[in-house]
This record gives C-alpha cells, structure tokens and sequence, in this order.
C-alpha cells in the first residue's frame, strides 16, 4: 500500500520536481507511471524508496512512514520494497547466481535460505540454465531478469521499477512486461515508469501521466480518488488500511 | 556470526582489491611500532639501570687521617640532620680491603695479597656509603659533605646516572616526536586506503543500501579492513623485535660480563619481561588505530 498526501519535493537547486501529489496504490496493484522527461517520474520513484524525503506531505508506504521513520528502520522499510533500474545495476564481479544470492546476504539470510530461494528466483525469471554466467556475458533482457530477480528474492511486497525497458528492444521489453505481470499476478504489488506507449496501450493497466511535477491523469482515478478521500479522512480509516495490507499480503 | 563470516570475507577482498595502499599503510603502522618498540625498549632499559645504579651506588665519603671516633660519627650526624638519606652504611678499612681482594684478585686473593699481609694498603680507608632516596640531590649532597670538616675525599657515581637520564629524556622527547609524525602518516595512509576501498566499493554500497542492507552490514567489511591492516601492521614489527631484542641482549650481556663483575647485574630488562608489554601495546596500537580511523571514515564517506 502506498498513500501520498500533498507530496512535494523541491531539490536543493531550487527546481520544483513534484508539486503537490496525491496518489493512493493499494496492495496488488499493477500500476504505470509515464510522462515527459523531467516530468518527475524519477523524482516520485526515489520518494518512494526514501532515497529522497519529500519537502512538504507525507508518504506512507507498507505501514511505514517515510517522514518519521528512525534512520535504523530504513534498511527493514527498504527489505519491504524491490527496486529495478533502467541499467540493471548488476555486480559485474560476480555471476548471476551471486549477484541474487547477494541480495539474500547482505540482509543475513542463512545459507539454506540462498540454497532454496535463489534457484526459485532464477526459475521464475528463466535463468536457471545461466546461474554461472556473468553479467557481461547475458543479454540486456536476461540482465533485467536477474535484476528482477535481485529485487524479488527477499519477497518484497511492492516492487518499484524505474525504465525497466528502457535499454531493451521490443522482444525483451514484452518479455519483461510479462514477467513482471506474473510477479503481480503472484500478489506483489508492481509500479513501473515508462515512457513507452505502445506497452501502456497494450497492458490495460492503470496509467498515471504526470506533467512538470503533478498528476495530470489516472486511469484508476475514479477508484482511487475515493480511497485515498478515505485516506485523508477519519483515524478508524487507517484500521482498515492496515487490515487490507495483512488481507492482501502474500508470498510469492 | 554468519554475518561476521561475510564482513570478514568481504573485508579480506577489500583489501586483496587495493594492495598497494593497503601494503603503504601496513608498512606506516609497521614503522610506527617499530620505532615505539624500540624507543620503549630503550628507556626501559635506561630506567632499569638508573634504578639498579641508584639503589646500589652510592656516595662513598673517606675521612681525614686526623679524624677519630667521634669526628666521624658528627659527619654522620650532620649528613643525616640535612635529609633525604635512605641508607647509611660504615665500612672500616679491613672490610674495604677484604671486598677489595675478591673483587680484583678473585679466586686467588689470598695468595696474592699475600704481599700485603700486615700492611693493609687501604688504611685509613674507612668510609660511609651514603644512599639517598632520590639520585638527582646527589650531588648537592656530595658537595654539602664536601665542605664538612674531617672529610678528606666525597666520591659519587652521579656522571653516569645524569648522563643517562638526560639521554632518558631525549630519547622520550624524540620518541615522541617521531612517532606523533609516523602516527599522522599511518592515519593519513588508512584513511586513503579506505576511502579507495569505498570509492571502488560505490555502486556495491549504493545497491547494498536500496536493497536494505543495515548500515553495519556495509560499513563492516571497511572496518574489518582497518583492522586487518593495523592487526598486520602489529604482527610484523613485534615479530622483528623479538628477534632482535633477543639479539640485542645477548650481545650486550657479553659485552658487559666481559667489564667485570657487577656489570652483569647492571639491570637490562630481559626479553620475556618486556616483550608482553610491547606485544600488548602493540596490538592495541595497531587494532585500534586501524579500527578507529576505518571506522570514522567510513562514516563519513558513506553518510546518505
Ligand atoms: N539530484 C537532483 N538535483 C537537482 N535537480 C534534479 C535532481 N534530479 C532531478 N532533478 C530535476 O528534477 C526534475 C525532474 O527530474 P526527474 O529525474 O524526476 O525526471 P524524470 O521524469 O525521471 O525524467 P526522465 O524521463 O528523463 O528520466 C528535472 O527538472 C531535473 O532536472
Ligand atoms: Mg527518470
């Protein structure tokens, strides 16, 4: 569940990247984040993973309050969320295999953890038969699939992918709309920014287009508006928020 | 612990990653216990010899021909009445003659004092030795007795002790001096070895942060680091010094039982005596400079 409340963000060169953002994503959701360049998408992405704290409003994402939350809460706020970036980010010193498993260790899973979870994760994004090979070594499409599976192998609840396509040609770039459409069919909740059309027309999912900072469509508006009316209302409302994310969790 | 394993395997490539700073920075925190190993060592030493010369030498005071009896016991009162003695020992002649004839003669004193049989050469030769609790007012002492009437000579070993001391001091003073610098250097070299580290380490810690890693978990294997290189940077210089400590006494005992008896017992500390206390300063120095400096940079370096 994400809920932003007035959210705006004025970087310290003056430049006014999200102006006044109210948005609501419930748990399961499959949502699109486009716009021009400099619209903001990236702005509201790293928002959203705390990298950035807001100027004025408040951001709640998973239960956590990203304006109060304790410096030594992040990294567990962080483990509830997956990110995925246009240049994959990958560790080029180390093989598929261990660029997942890496994910699992820096947050101290045990070995029997990595033995099982990490061989699902290639599974799940076809790479199974590649665990050995190095990054370099892979296409851009089967290095977004490990950076898929990087993000999702601590089973986040949202997953928040930031051009996952951007790099990739029209095969790959489907190929990676579908497997992400798994993971959400799965019960994570996914939010891409995109910029490519064809995909927004053809993935019927909800699109919102943001223009110099604001919000200026939302294909789930009609929905979300109501909700996230509720969300700025009453205190019993945050019960049954809280009730919805436990209702909704799952994992993969 | 599983976490420590990774920290430490994380740290060990850290370093393998870039081994020439690491090895400057080994190498600085190599000299800088070195050279307090040394330094220490050697005012040690000095100590424990100033220490064995002040609680066995003494003033030796001799008396004129002319003094009798009482003359000889109003010197003692007036040395006492002006303070500062610990100790005050009277040797007549024969005792001086009888030490006199071992020391020198050795196993045959009595045949080749044989010669001197009714004649005790050191006649006249009764003294007082005169111990005082602190060595720095022998020679006012000696003066003050000096000038007391029915005293004929006033010897004291004051030259040797003094000119120790005062090396005492410079040796601290440059020790201090050299390595406050090498320390500096050490700091300045871990400092850049870790920052090189986190530089090479960038983008690691950046996916490692977005992915939920603790600020523990990237910040160990830096420190970890640190701690390598201080810990090494103690192993090798402790290991030379034991060697050469060991060498060190050795030859100096040889040299000193080649003057004469007593020299031997002149007070160098032996090497399992002090070899604990650089072994402990040591690896403390070089644990916590590592530890501390990687620590504070690492902070800094990774501070969102
Ligand atoms: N770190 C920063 N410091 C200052 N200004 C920034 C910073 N990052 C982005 N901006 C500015 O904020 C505005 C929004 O940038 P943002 O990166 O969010 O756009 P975007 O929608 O992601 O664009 P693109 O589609 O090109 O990735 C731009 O005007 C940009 O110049
Ligand atoms: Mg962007």
């Amino acid at each position: 569940m994400i809920i932003l409340e007035n959210v705006s963000k004025t970087y310290q060169t003056g430049v006014r990247a999200v102006k006044d953002l109210n948005l609501m994503v419930e748990d399961g959701e499959f949502v699109f984040i486009t716009g021009k360049s400099g619209s903001g998408k990236s702005t509201l992405f790293r928002l959203l993973t705390r990298e950035l704290k807001p100027t004025e409003g408040s951001i709640m994402v998973n239960d956590f309050d990203l304006d109060s939350i304790r410096r030594r809460q992040i990294p567990r706020f962080r483990r509830s969320i997956g990110v995925v970036f246009q240049d994959f980010r990958l560790l080029n010193d180390r093989n598929v295999y261990e660029n997942v498993a890496f994910a699992q260790r820096v947050i101290g899973a045990s070995p029997n953890e990595i033995k099982s979870n990490v061989p699902r994760m290639l599974q799940l994004t076809g790479l199974s038969h590649k665990y050995k090979n190095m990054p370099y070594e892979l296409s851009g499409g089967e290095q977004q699939r490990v950076a898929i599976a990087r993000a999702l192998v601590n089973q986040p609840r949202i997953i928040l992918a930031d051009e996952p396509t951007g790099n990739l040609d029209e095969t790959n770039t489907m190929e990676i709309m579908k497997l992400l459409e798994d993971i959400n069919r799965m019960g994570t909740t996914v939010i891409v920014i995109t910029h490519s059309m064809s995909m927004l027309e053809s993935m019927k999912k909800r699109v919102i287009s943001m223009e110099k900072g604001r919000i200026v469509s939302d294909t789930g508006s009609e929905r979300k508006n109501k909700g996230a009316g509720a969300a700025a209302g009453t205190e019993s409302t945050s019960g049954s928020r809280a009730g919805v994310i436990r209702r909704r969790r799952r994992s993969i | 612990m599983r976490t420590f394993f990774y920290c430490i395997g994380q740290g060990l490539a850290n370093t393998r990653r870039n081994i020439l700073f690491s090895i400057a920075s080994v190498a600085t925190v190599s000299a800088c216990i070195f050279l307090f190993c040394m330094f220490f060592s050697i005012i040690a030493n000095v100590r424990s010899i100033v220490y064995t010369a002040e609680t066995t030498v003494g003033i030796t005071v001799f008396f004129d021909e002319s003094a009798d009896d009482a003359a000889k016991e109003s010197v003692k009162q007036a040395i006492m009445d002006r303070g500062g003695v610990k100790k005050i020992v009277y040797t007549s002649a024969e005792e001086a003659w009888e030490e006199f004839k071992t020391e020198y003669f050795g196993e045959d004193a009595e045949e080749l004092s044989e010669a001197y049989a009714d004649d005790n050469p050191l006649a006249d030769s009764d003294s007082y030795e005169i111990f005082l609790n602190d060595i720095e007012d022998q020679e006012a002492m000696a003066e003050y007795i000096a000038g007391l009437p029915g005293v004929r000579q006033v010897n004291y070993a004051n030259t040797v002790v003094s000119v120790l001391k005062s090396l005492n001091k410079v040796v601290s003073i440059l020790s201090i001096v050299i390595i406050g610098v090498l320390v500096a250097v050490s700091v300045f070299l871990i400092s850049n070895t870790i920052s090189v580290a986190a530089a090479f380490r960038k983008r690691e810690n950046e996916i490692m942060r977005l992915i939920g890693a603790t600020d523990f978990m990237i910040r160990a294997p830096f420190v970890v680091e640190g701690l390598l290189i201080g810990l090494l940077g103690a192993l090798i210089p402790l290991a030379a010094v034991y060697y050469i400590y060991g060498r060190v006494m050795e030859y100096f005992t040889a040299w000193l039982s080649g003057l004469g008896t007593g020299f031997e017992l002149m007070g160098l500390v032996p090497l399992d005596i002090i070899f604990p206390y650089l072994a402990g300063c040591g690896l403390l120095f070089g644990a916590g400079i590592g530890f501390i400096v990687s620590f504070f940079t690492i902070r800094k370096h990774l501070r969102v």
